[in-house]
């Protein structure tokens, strides 16, 4: 579904080059839950961005469900890093506001994002502005958001990180039912490992900037998954271990 | 008020008085302070007239308010004043519009407004009142060239601000929109416009007093009505009682001015949100 050939995307700040991403290939299967794990800052933002079609890539090339993507990929909902909701408009009207771009009426909007805010847990926020809300809640509110707009494939750039533990198996569990009730696909960007082994079909472990995969391992934990006592079994810990064994290396040339 | 004064404000300004208060004019001990140094100076005034300065240079008190009362009377600074305001207010209209369409649309397209910057730099470094002139040429002695002055005036600075709001919208927000299938018309209408629309409150909030600026200039430049005819008529006939009287009616109708565009800010303020 998403293909990936030889990517690379190398950055130019001022007369310096910075390469981002070096040369990863990638096939991601349709319904299949994708984590990409990797030191801060190594070039896992660059990777979702170059899939929803916001950067072209240096080298290589991007091809969605076998059409090259060449610009703004709309069939992805993108969860990026920062969130990016409207300042000047509450909760409720940037959630729907997919709707609102579809041109669907007025109370059918107010309806279904209720509906979704009550999922993500911010019902009595409808009517708050982004700015009231803590980072956790404003995260919620795009993931809200993303459920409303419905696309086929989710990009989620780190979508939990500033949710606390309680919060964060809550939002994990919900997105797992969600992702199987939709049939969607989702890529995952995170720097916490036991999130992407709770919830990934499929962990890829990406170097140090420039990003290179250095590993890539199945999770065949069965589905449905229970988030919050999977991580008790063995065959977890042997997955986590495994994969924190080749991640570690990066964090310790890092510090050489 | 020269032309440079002018365009040295035409700078961009961003409104961050988000959090200003309801015009208030003090507490009651203040207020009786201030009226009393009012008291105080003119008594000075009154007293220096003719015994420390000619009363022909700085005039008097009681000259000038016979002369305000007068002009009441008559009913003639009505007509003055009626004049000025109405070239203030219509040249403000105009401008704004014209700042704001000029500036959404040069800001969402940049081959456009790359060809047209040297243009509009060089026009924009121009102290406008040269341009009054042209204006009498064009549309006559009449309000018409007044209301041209004020609007010029106060087009460039509302355009410079509602351009660099434009340009200021966050690159995210608009890739998030385009994600979800905006279209580019939604995309200014929902997303672009609304970021823009502080800088566009703040552009015309400074821009407020150029209108009164421009519409002063234009009179006294040529017209047979309005404030600035008024102090240039006076000056000529060597009255100066007649020239301070209009300056303190122009003071009074630019605090007036004033006091709107803050309580229209606050109302805004009421279902505006500032920022993030």
């Amino acid at each position: 579904m998403i293909d990936l050939r030889h990517v690379s995307k190398t950055f130019r700040k001022r007369d310096e080059m910075v390469e981002a991403v070096r040369d990863i290939s990638l096939t991601i299967a349709q319904k299949e839950i994708v984590a990409i794990i990797g030191p801060s800052g190594c070039g896992k933002s660059t990777l979702l961005n170059m899939i929803a079609g916001l950067y072209v890539p240096t080298n290589g090339s991007i091809f969605y469900k076998g059409a090259p993507v060449s610009d703004v990929n709309t069939d992805v909902g993108y969860m990026t890093q920062k969130d990016n909701l409207l300042p000047w408009r509450t909760v409720r009207d940037n959630v729907a506001f997919p709707l609102e771009l579809a041109r669907v009426a007025k109370s059918e909007r107010a309806d279904r994002a209720d509906q979704v805010i009550k999922h993500v847990g911010l019902d009595g926020f409808a009517h708050r502005y982004p700015q009231e809300l803590s980072g956790g809640m404003r995260k919620r509110a795009c993931l809200a958001r993303m459920l409303l707009y419905g696309a086929e494939t989710a990009l989620l750039d780190e979508p939990f990180a500033a949710l606390d533990a309680q919060l964060k198996l809550a939002m994990h569990d919900l997105l797992l039912k969600l992702a199987t009730e939709t049939g969607q696909t989702v890529v995952l960007v995170t720097h916490d490992l036991m999130e992407a082994v709770t919830l990934a079909d499929r962990v890829l472990v990406c170097t140090r900037r420039p990003a290179m995969l250095a590993l890539e391992q199945h999770i065949a934990l069965k589905r449905p998954r229970d988030v919050l006592n999977v991580r008790f079994t063995n065959e977890f810990k042997e997955l986590y271990d495994t994969l924190w064994e080749r991640l570690r290396l990066e964090y310790h040339e890092e510090r050489v | 008020m020269t032309a440079s004064d002018a365009d040295a404000a035409s700078g961009r300004v961003r409104d961050n008085v988000a959090k200003a208060s309801p015009p208030m004019l003090g507490s009651g001990f203040m207020v009786i302070c201030q009226v009393a140094l009012g008291l105080v100076l003119l008594l000075l005034w009154q007293g220096a007239s003719g015994r420390l300065v000619d009363n022909f240079f700085i005039s008097n008190p009681i000259d000038v308010g016979t002369r305000l009362a007068g002009w009441v009377g008559d009913g003639s600074l009505f007509l003055h004043l009626w004049a000025t305001v109405y070239a203030t207010v219509v040249g403000f209209f105009v401008g704004a519009v014209g700042g704001v369409v000029l500036g959404i649309w040069l800001g969402v397209s940049p081959f456009t407004s790359r060809l047209l910057s040297p243009y509009l730099n060089a026009l924009n470094a121009l102290p406008k009142v040269a341009l009054a002139p042209l204006f009498v040429l064009w549309f006559g002695l009449g309000l018409e060239s007044k209301i041209a002055l004020a609007a010029v005036l106060v087009l460039f600075l509302v355009f410079l601000n509602t351009y660099a709001g434009v340009r200021e919208v966050d690159q995210d927000l608009i890739d998030g929109a385009r994600l979800m299938k905006a279209t580019r018309t939604q995309l200014i209408g929902k997303v672009i416009i609304p970021s823009a629309m502080s800088w566009v409150f703040a552009g015309l909030k400074i821009s407020v007093p150029y209108a009164l600026i421009g519409a002063v200039l234009g009179e006294m430049i040529a017209a047979n009505r309005g404030l600035g005819y008024l102090v240039q008529f006076s000056g000529s006939q060597f009255d100066s009682a007649g020239v301070f009287a209009v300056l303190i009616v122009i003071a009074l109708l630019a605090v007036a001015l004033n006091f709107l565009v803050e309580i229209m800010q606050h109302r805004i303020q009421q279902w505006r949100v500032v920022g993030r």
